[in-house]
This record gives structure tokens, C-alpha cells and sequence, in this order.
């Protein structure tokens, strides 16, 4: 049954990333460099209505709380980060988006793919350094939300409600998607626009 | 042909919000871990080994948490690596059904050669040290741009802010300096 549900949704979540244009190097690019910003908008309000849905449904019963999975804390999340970001601008590609463009057909997402299993392998490699270096380790509570959320088993940064605190941050990334402009930097004149 | 921001978006944040409500929230770059583990052991059988609890694995990596990472590459008819492989051909499916990407952009990216000409081994090489440092950072990070920035601001998770800060501080600069053009 699971194998099956990761088909459905896994199959689901390429399409619409390919057809939202985040597996496009272009897109990303052009989000990245603030000229054309669509595609951070899609972000925002898919980030938005995942969460006005999911706390809306654990507060009406319909999400089993348990289902959540809160990521660790630490001073090494905003090293990875970094270096994250910086190798996501260069390529146009991040994990996902990396894999399902080579999947479509495009060569230099096949480069990132055997770039990024030597990169986890390299990690693999000197992850007793960072763990010795203290840069894992758990900062302001380490698995932790920022409100409390009820019958969830990680804590809150803050005692306020966490199911209302998740569907209001939710409605201010969908209004925050909706404000924000096409472009911070001008847009690519029309001759400049990659054609598809 | 692409659909509407707004459409694409809601279309993206109900598949976020039916993997948390039908199994887990979607991460993508711990895969990465498990096929490096799956061909490692492939090479070299004593990589991965079952114990009386479980798996482990002679990279202290690969045998944290209780060996579930040795687990999952022992098993790869897992949930989360078949998410992956099936991601791969929902997009190319999808891509295929909208005419396929071209044969010129296959080969290089369009913004590629407005920035640096028709270079394409030089454009391979940066996509080759693009992903090495991007699932580096990632292991480093413990997830990537689905598992942390999106399941994990979705979910109001601190690691998620800290994590997405980081990426946008160095992404925003670098795609600014590398490519003026296009």
C-alpha cells in the first residue's frame, strides 16, 4: 500500500514541479537572480496552502498528527544552507528538481546527479568531523516548531497555539505570494528570453 | 505547456499536504545517501550488514540513528526511493506530454548560453560541482530545498527558517554575479 501511495504522490510531485517550470535550469535561474519571479510566488503559496490545509486538518481530526516530522536545529542546517545555495544558483538544480530534468531529457542535470552522489558520498566520508566539531548539535531545542502544536511530540519555541499559528503563517506566505511583484531586477527583455 | 503560478502553486501544496496527511512529509536529497549506499555495497558486500536489531554499516554515516539508512539501501523497494524514482517519471511523463524539452536546451540551458557562449563541457563541470557542494550542504543541513524549505516551513519547523535563510543568503548573490544575462 505504501509503494503504491509512492507512486501516486511521488509521480504527482514531478508533474507539476515540471509543469510549474522549477525542474527548468532557466526558471530557476531567473528566480534566483530576482528577474522573473513566478516561480517563487508558486513556491510561496504551495508552502502557504500545504500548511493552511495540514494544521486546518489536524485540528478537525483529519491529519494524524503523528504524520508530522520536524528536522533538528543547528548551527550546521545554515552551513548546509549555504553551500546548498550556492551550488543550487550554479546549476539551476537542487536534489529534486536535479533528478526529475535529467529524467527529462537534459544532460547537464545527469552531470549534477553523479556531481551530487560523490558530494553525499564525501559526506558520508567526513561526517565524524562535523559530528566531533559540535556543529550538529542541537540549538534552541533542536526538533522544535515555532508554536506548540497539540498532541504533537515536538516542542514549541513558543506556548501559543501551533495549529493557529500555522494557518495564519500559512496566510501571510499565500499573501506574500500574491504581493509580490513579477521581478526585483528588471525583466529579461524579450530577445534575452530562452525560448522552451 | 506550463500552467499559472496561482494554479500551480495550490496544485503543489495539495501534493505537500496529501504526503503528510497519507504517509510523511516529502523529502528527496537522503536518496542520494541510499543509492551511494546501494552501489557501495554492490562493490564491496561487507558495507551494509544485518545485525539481531537491524542493519548497519561500516560508515558511521550510514549506520546512524539505528542503522535506518543501511536499512533502507539493504531494502530499496522503500517508500521514499520509490517516491523518488516515481517523481522522475511523473516529471518526465509530464514533459513528454507538453512536446518534450528541446534538443538545444537538452544539450545546454538557453540562460547558459546567453552568459557563457556555446560552452557545453564548461556548463557540465559547473553542473558536476553544482551537485557535489548542493547534496553535501544538504547531508550537512539534513534536507534539501522539499524536505527542509518547503515540508519544513509548512510545518512551522525552526530547522526549516534557519535552513531556507542560509540557502537564499548565498543563492541570491551567486545567481547575480554568475549570470547577468538572460
Amino acid at each position: 500500500m505504501e509503494i503504491i501511495l509512492a507512486i501516486v504522490i511521488g509521480a504527482a510531485f514531478g508533474a507539476v514541479l515540471d509543469r510549474i517550470g522549477a525542474t527548468n535550469p532557466n526558471t530557476i535561474t531567473r528566480m534566483l537572480n530576482l528577474r522573473q519571479l513566478n516561480l517563487m510566488k508558486a513556491i510561496l503559496l504551495a508552502i502557504g496552502t500545504g500548511s493552511i490545509l495540514m494544521f486546518a486538518g489536524q485540528m478537525i481530526g483529519l491529519v494524524d498528527v503523528a504524520h508530522m516530522s520536524v528536522k533538528a536545529a543547528y548551527i550546521g542546517v545554515f552551513i548546509g544552507g549555504l553551500m546548498l545555495g550556492a551550488g543550487w544558483a550554479a546549476s539551476g538544480f537542487c536534489p529534486g528538481t536535479g533528478v526529475c530534468a535529467a529524467a527529462s531529457g537534459r544532460k547537464d542535470a545527469l552531470f549534477f546527479i553523479a556531481g551530487g552522489l560523490l558530494g553525499a558520498a564525501a559526506y558520508m566520508v567526513t561526517y565524524p568531523a562535523w559530528k566531533a566539531s559540535g556543529l550538529l548539535n542541537n540549538i534552541a531545542g533542536g526538533k522544535v516548531t515555532l508554536g506548540t502544536v497539540p498532541g504533537s511530540k515536538f516542542d514549541g519555541i513558543f506556548a501559543v497555539s501551533g495549529d493557529i499559528l500555522g494557518i495564519v503563517l500559512g496566510a501571510i506566505f499565500v499573501i506574500v505570494a500574491l504581493v509580490l511583484p513579477d521581478s526585483l531586477s528588471g525583466q529579461p527583455t524579450q530577445s534575452e528570453l530562452p525560448a522552451e | 505547456m506550463s500552467v499559472d503560478w496561482k494554479i500551480g502553486g495550490v496544485l503543489l501544496g495539495v501534493v505537500f499536504f496529501a504526503a503528510v496527511l497519507l504517509v510523511k512529509p516529502i523529502g528527496v536529497s537522503t536518496q542520494f545517501v541510499i543509492l551511494d549506499g546501494i552501489l557501495t555495497d554492490a562493490v564491496n558486500a561487507d558495507f551494509i550488514t544485518q545485525t539481531d536489531e537491524g542493519y548497519t554499516s561500516t560508515n558511521a554515516y550510514m549506520a546512524k540513528s539505528g542503522g535506518k539508512y543501511a536499512k533502507s539501501a539493504a531494502n530499496p523497494l522503500n517508500y521514499s526511493f520509490v517516491f523518488v524514482l516515481a517523481m522522475m517519471a511523473g516529471a518526465a511523463l509530464s514533459a513528454f506530454a507538453r512536446g518534450g524539452v528541446g534538443r538545444d536546451e537538452k544539450r545546454l540551458p538557453a540562460i547558459w548560453k546567453a552568459n557563457y557562449g556555446d560552452t557545453p563541457m564548461k556548463r557540465y563541470m559547473v553542473a558536476f560541482l553544482g551537485g557535489f557542494i548542493v547534496l553535501y550542504g544538504a547531508r550537512l543541513a539534513g534536507g534539501c530545498t522539499s524536505g527542509h524549505m518547503m515540508s519544513g516551513m509548512m510545518q512551522t519547523s525552526l530547522s526549516g527558517y534557519v535552513f531556507a535563510a542560509g540557502a537564499f543568503a548565498a543563492a541570491v548573490p551567486t545567481a547575480m554575479m554568475m549570470y547577468k544575462r538572460g
